[in-house]
């Protein structure tokens, strides 16, 4: 796989208020290959995902969208790249001052390149993609949870971008909004689209991804299958995948303790 | 208090004030720069503007009669009230007007700027407009910047006239007629007192917009966060514009010679 169809991370340490989130962090989202970034809540999934998209700035290290470093480069010299990739908010990060049907043709309508009926034929075929096309004169305060985030993902898709990156899409809903969110990601990458997902739920993350990352104390401290991570000997991993009683007593895991990192 | 917390505290300022220059610098440079945001434009001068008419003429009417009242108590006794017109015009134009409609305007605005900010922030509006390749600053301030730079000299030109308007509603009173209470505005005045009268508010209402902006945009936190964010931009901006108007005076008052 050559660096131009990739996102990489290489040797990224990135700190808040002195607290470590990554240390010397290396990862590679290769074109075509859906992965999960795994680890307990606050442990800085989502950190990763703006620190790939730019949105924050490493304290040290590289990150890399195809072969262009936009580390230390300022926002508009590396817009167009970044055009690239989508991202679903884990809230949906919807305008609240749009209606469902502006927000997904937010990027269109920015663009100023479509003539208006055409945005809203694109609009109204990623809507009725997600299953709700019937909320396009709605606002964002009149969806409900899950509905919000189907809107978030046809945002995401308005624009076509080869990568779609996931901000734990599963969290809050119920079963059969999880189901759903699922069956959109395998229809999504079934289209081609590279999925990257950070999430907490193993449901969720073992049914759309095949490689997996797990994330404890700023460090890597997994990768691999889901095969490899089910075999994994590493503590961490096989507390995340199996927790016990003990696993609740307080030190145990990163955010329990007081000497929280993650 | 030693070296250490001193040196971070300081340091902190002037990343910050550094920081707020820098976002002032760029909405300038992207105020005549396209896209223009017509729509957003209109939306925020309506929001921003149009909505703080009444309390700005109410500003405007209670301060003049105030000032006619005072005026008129001190100048009976020289037999001088019918220079009440002008000693009204002089203060309101020059100083309080722009003053007073500036603090009433970064009370009722300024908050409500940083509010909106403040939520599409922590909410993840902002990065999700970022990443839909959109420049912030052209979308989310310039327009507000430029909303208020028309806005708030208008209102201050409105506040103005208003005070005029309660100065003679005291004067009458007192047994003073409209012809008398005009003709003693031209004796207190020249013209580039009313050139002074435009120009602060305008500055004014450049450090409020900016202000509100650059505070929401460094919201922290959830609805606690959004809260602070307003209070400080309110504080912030009036300080603002009590210190600005003393420089701004002064500049006036040199260029008089």
């Amino acid at each position: 796989m050559s660096g131009r169809d990739s996102i990489r991370m290489e040797k990224v340490c990135y700190s808040v208020g002195g607290r470590t989130i990554l240390e010397n962090f290396d990862f590679c989202l290769e074109r075509g290959v859906n992965r999960t970034i795994l680890g307990v809540s606050g442990v800085g999934k989502t950190t990763i995902l703006k620190l790939l998209l730019g949105l924050l700035h490493p304290d040290s290290g590289r990150v890399s969208i195809g072969d262009l470093c936009i580390t230390g480069l300022p926002e508009a010299h590396f817009r167009e790249r970044r055009k690239r990739i989508a991202i679903v908010f884990q809230g949906g990060a919807l305008f609240d001052s749009m209606t469902v049907g502006e927000n997904v043709g937010y990027r269109l309508f920015e663009a100023g390149q479509l003539a208006e009926a055409e945005i809203e034929r694109i609009v109204l075929e990623k809507l009725s993609f997600v299953g709700v096309e019937q909320a396009v004169n709605l606002y964002p305060a009149e969806l409900s949870g899950g509905m919000r985030k189907r809107v978030a993902i046809a945002r995401a898709l308005a624009a076509d971008p080869d990568y779609i990156f996931f901000d734990e899409p599963t969290t809050g809903l119920d079963p059969i909004g999880v189901y759903n969110i699922c069956s959109l990601m395998q229809r999504l990458q079934a289209e081609g689209k590279t999925t990257l997902m950070v999430t907490h739920d193993l449901t969720t993350a073992f049914a759309t991804s095949k490689r997996f990352t797990f994330l404890h104390r700023a460090r890597m401290v997994f990768d691999g299958t889901e095969v490899e991570m089910r075999d994994s000997a590493i503590p961490e991993v096989r507390e995340f995948l199996t927790p016990t009683k003990d696993s609740l007593f307080v030190g145990k895991l990163p955010m329990l303790g007081s000497d929280r990192n993650g | 208090m030693n070296i250490a917390v001193i040196d971070r505290i300081m340091l902190r300022f002037f990343a910050g004030l550094q920081d707020f220059f820098s976002l002032a610098a760029r909405t300038f440079v992207r105020i005549f720069r396209r896209p223009y945001y017509y729509r957003e434009f209109a939306v925020q001068f309506d929001k921003l503007g149009f909505s703080s008419l009444f309390i700005c003429m109410l500003t405007g009417l209670f301060t003049g009669m105030v000032m006619a009242l005072q005026a008129l108590i001190q100048l009976k006794p020289f037999a001088a009230t019918s220079y009440v017109g002008g000693m009204v015009a002089v203060t309101m134009i020059k100083e309080l007007g722009p003053v007073l409609a500036s603090l009433m305007v970064a009370g009722r605005v300024g908050s409500a700027i940083t509010a909106e900010l403040g939520t599409m922030v922590v909410t993840e509006q902002v990065d999700a407009m970022r990443v839909e390749g959109t420049d912030i600053v052209q979308r989310l301030v310039a327009p507000r910047v430029k909303a208020m730079l028309l806005a708030l000299p208008l209102l201050t030109v409105v506040a103005d006239a208003i005070s005029l308007l309660g100065g003679y509603i005291m004067s009458a009173g007192y047994g003073i007629n409209p012809t008398m209470y005009v003709k003693g505005i031209p004796q207190f005045m020249v013209f580039q007192d009313l050139i002074e009268g435009v120009v602060k508010p305008t500055f004014f209402g450049l450090l409020i917009a900016v202000t509100g902006c650059y505070v929401g945009l460094n919201t922290r936190g959830g609805a606690e966060g959004v809260g602070n964010s307003a209070k400080q931009a309110v504080v912030l901006s009036s300080v603002l514009i009590l210190m600005s108007d003393f420089f701004l005076t002064k500049i006036f008052v040199t260029f008089r010679g």
